[in-house]
């Protein structure tokens, strides 16, 4: 199924989350990925939300988290006209043998070594979930130690933006 | 004005002109009694919170006005949980205020301590866990407002005990402004446009009425409406009363417990009018057949309904009472005659099915119903327990107005209809208010008997015994080959003994022969009182 990134604009408080969480949950609706913080304005968090469904599914989730009364506003966004990224910490096996290759993939996915030891080597990358995975796959190689990622954080491209009060665009 | 926590939420509840509140103390909710004793609001001490939450329901549900039902934390709250549910599954507008224990020990698992803003998010409008003593004013405010506007529901305030003796500078917002949540009241005049189109087309159109009708008091526009097109009108279960049973044009209740006809105009229609309901299971199980035959037309306030369970031509949201107004103003009579002859004669084909009522040994509870309709009068009530009580109710019962028919429809809570007729009694003074019930619902609050003796509310208690959970024997027989398992409810009390001991009058009855002498007594004072009505077993549902 299609995956589809939603940005809700909700109240910053206590219990906001579980309410969101919840609700995907009893509705036996798929969460790919939640990312969440606070806006420009404090009173605001925004969540980027990516969803598994087809249209029916996103429909449902868009109403249903319309009804919460801690959620401002919702909107989807057109993933050819937004800019998406997730960030990645990969920590991977590096032995004096395989570290040269390591950094050259690292330096090929401008990715950054961010932590280094006798034996493991930790990568940051930031990009689009694609991106992520790739540098990923071309890890896997050398073993894979573990790996945290944020979920994917979303924004509209040019004039847009979401904002709680005026229009989406100006 | 400075005032403790609990003295703020009692002149808060003053300025709600909350009349009324339901409830049952306990140590965490103890400032707000002891505030409560300087009130002019009276309260109904229940005898388990279900009952305040329920009788609740019942207040808010004859009287259009919000629901009030307070509890103490832990095991207080958590028994509220079932009438709240209820209640949003109903679309009920209840506040329900529950005492939490000091903001300091939440979450060290102390005492009488549950999560119930936690335990209830899934099934209430809203919820808060009050913090600050400053905020209680506004959360109040926005939970009565939440509650009663847009598609009602019930809101939970939860408040620790430390909130409600600490004190703040009293002011009562006059207004809300909640970012997230504007209701939409207008309908767009260009889809109320294409309603007037699709109908002027519509060969055989059926509207289908649900509770939204009824909590928009939509029911005069609906008949006006009716009376003007001509269109048939089904209802669900809780749209019962939106328009009078007996309306020429009400084919009665749809779905798998309802009416033939009314099945059939649903599912032969060539246009579907959805109002304030939100095509459950019970009402309509295969939507697709239906949208194979019929354009669908769906009026709603709450957009989430629009679609959600069966695929929609023409959305509306809004108030159904003011899209309805805008409708009839521009809505032609219709002529569908052939339409209507095709219904009547399905109708006169497939009537109520009134059996025998010369059997000696048992009390008909349809043939009872059909009585006690010609003694009560149009602004009677009936409540309903769950069970076949409740479809025996829906189906022969003559409800003449909106509110005067109150059931837990959607989520089917035994035990709801006799605290809800102890609110609704409260609500309606004068009036007579009967709940129907079976020996099984009856049992799951007959506690509240208590209730009723110590507050002198002259409730009628009406039991069809067949010493059986009729409706799942029912099931058993029909669908589990006749396999009962734990329906038999053989050994109960002696209701009218039990009747006794609570000072209520009572009566047992157990022929057809009784039924009228016995209905008239009951009905003939204000007191509390309760017919026992011997049931045959195999009395089917339908």
């Amino acid at each position: 199924m299609a995956k589809h990134t939603l940005s809700v604009l909700v109240e910053n408080h206590p219990g906001v989350l579980s309410r969101v969480a919840g609700l995907f949950s009893r509705r036996g609706f798929n969460i790919d990925s939640l990312a969440v913080g606070v806006t420009e304005n404090p009173e605001v968090s925004r969540m980027t939300i990516v969803v598994d469904g087809d249209d029916y599914i996103v429909e449902q989730v868009s109403k249903q988290l319309n009804k919460l009364i801690d959620v401002i506003k919702i909107k989807q966004l057109d993933k050819n006209d937004s800019v998406s990224r997730e960030l990645a910490l990969i920590k991977v096996n590096a032995t004096a043998a395989t570290r040269g290759e390591i950094i050259q993939i690292v330096e090929i996915f401008r990715a950054k070594i961010v932590d280094v030891s006798k034996n493991t080597l930790t990568i940051e990358i930031s990009g689009g979930t694609d991106k992520v995975a790739a540098l990923e796959d071309m890890l896997k190689q050398f073993g894979i130690k573990e790996i945290v990622r944020t979920g994917t954080i979303a924004i509209e491209r040019g004039n847009k933006y979401i904002k709680v009060t005026n229009n989406d665009e100006e | 004005m400075r005032l403790t926590g609990a003295k703020a939420i009692i002149k808060a509840l003053e300025m709600e002109n909350v009349e009324v509140m339901f409830g049952y103390p306990g140590a965490a909710i103890c400032p707000f009694y002891d505030a409560l004793l300087d009130s002019g609001i009276r309260h109904i001490l229940t005898r388990n919170e279900q009952g305040a939450v329920h009788a609740a329901s019942g207040y808010a549900r004859v009287t259009g006005k919000t629901g009030v039902c307070v509890a103490t934390s832990g095991p207080g709250a958590t028994n509220l949980i079932t009438g709240i549910a209820t209640a949003y599954m109903d679309s009920i507008p209840v506040v329900a205020i529950t005492g939490q224990v000091s903001s300091e020990l939440i979450g060290k698992d102390v005492f009488q301590e549950a999560d119930i803003t936690g335990a209830t998010a899934p099934f209430c409008k809203h919820n808060y866990l009050v913090k600050n003593v400053k905020d209680l004013p506004r959360i109040i405010k926005e939970a009565f407002h939440i509650a009663s506007t847009g598609r009602p529901g019930p809101v939970v305030i939860d408040i620790p005990v430390d909130v409600q003796n600490r004190e703040l500078d009293f002011i009562y917002p006059d207004k809300v402004d909640i970012k997230g949540y504007k209701p939409t009241y207008k309908g767009h005049a260009q889809q109320i446009k294409r309603v007037a189109e699709a109908l002027e087309n519509a060969k055989a159109p059926v509207i289908c009425a649900g509770g939204g009708v009824v909590n928009a008091n939509a029911s005069g526009e609906l008949l006006e409406l009716v009376n003007k097109s001509g269109i048939p009108v089904v209802t669900t279960m809780m749209g019962i009363g939106s328009l009078p049973s007996k309306h020429k044009l009400n084919l009665g209740m749809l779905g798998s417990h309802g009416l033939y006809a009314a099945n059939y105009a649903v599912h032969n229609a060539d246009l579907l009018i959805i109002m304030g309901a939100r095509v459950g299971d019970r009402a309509i199980a295969a939507t697709n057949k239906i949208t194979e035959k019929a354009k669908i037309i769906h009026i709603d306030i709450d957009p989430a309904e629009i679609g959600k369970n069966i695929e929609v031509t023409v959305p509306v949201v809004g108030d159904v009472k003011l899209i309805l107004k805008d409708l009839i103003d521009i809505i032609k009579p219709l002529t569908i005659d052939n339409w209507l002859d095709t219904i009547n004669k399905v109708k006169s084909e497939h009537p109520l099915k009134n059996r025998d009522y010369t059997d000696s040994n048992t009390v008909n509870p349809k043939y009872l119903l059909t009585v006690l309709s010609e003694l009560t009068g149009e602004d009677s009530i009936i409540t309903t327990e769950v069970g076949q009580n409740q479809i025996w109710s829906a189906n022969y019962y003559n409800v003449r107005k909106a509110r005067k028919f109150i059931t837990s429809g959607g989520m089917g809570t035994m035990g709801y209809g006799l605290p809800a007729a102890m609110g609704a009694k409260i609500g309606v003074g004068k009036e007579k208010v009967i709940v129907i019930g079976g020996d099984g619902s009856f049992q799951m609050s007959m506690q509240e008997m208590g209730t009723i003796k110590q507050n002198k509310l002259g409730v009628k208690i009406i039991i069809f015994n067949n010493s059986r959970l009729g409706m799942v024997r029912e099931i058993q027989k029909v669908r589990y080959c006749g396999r009962y398992s734990q329906v038999l409810l053989d050994e109960n009390p002696d209701f009218v003994k039990l009747a006794e001991a609570y000072s209520f009058r009572g009566e047992r009855i157990s022929t057809n022969a009784d039924v009228k002498d016995a209905l008239a007594r009951m009905l003939s004072d204000d007191e509390p009182y309760l017919l026992e009505c011997i049931v045959d077993p195999e009395e089917p549902t339908l």
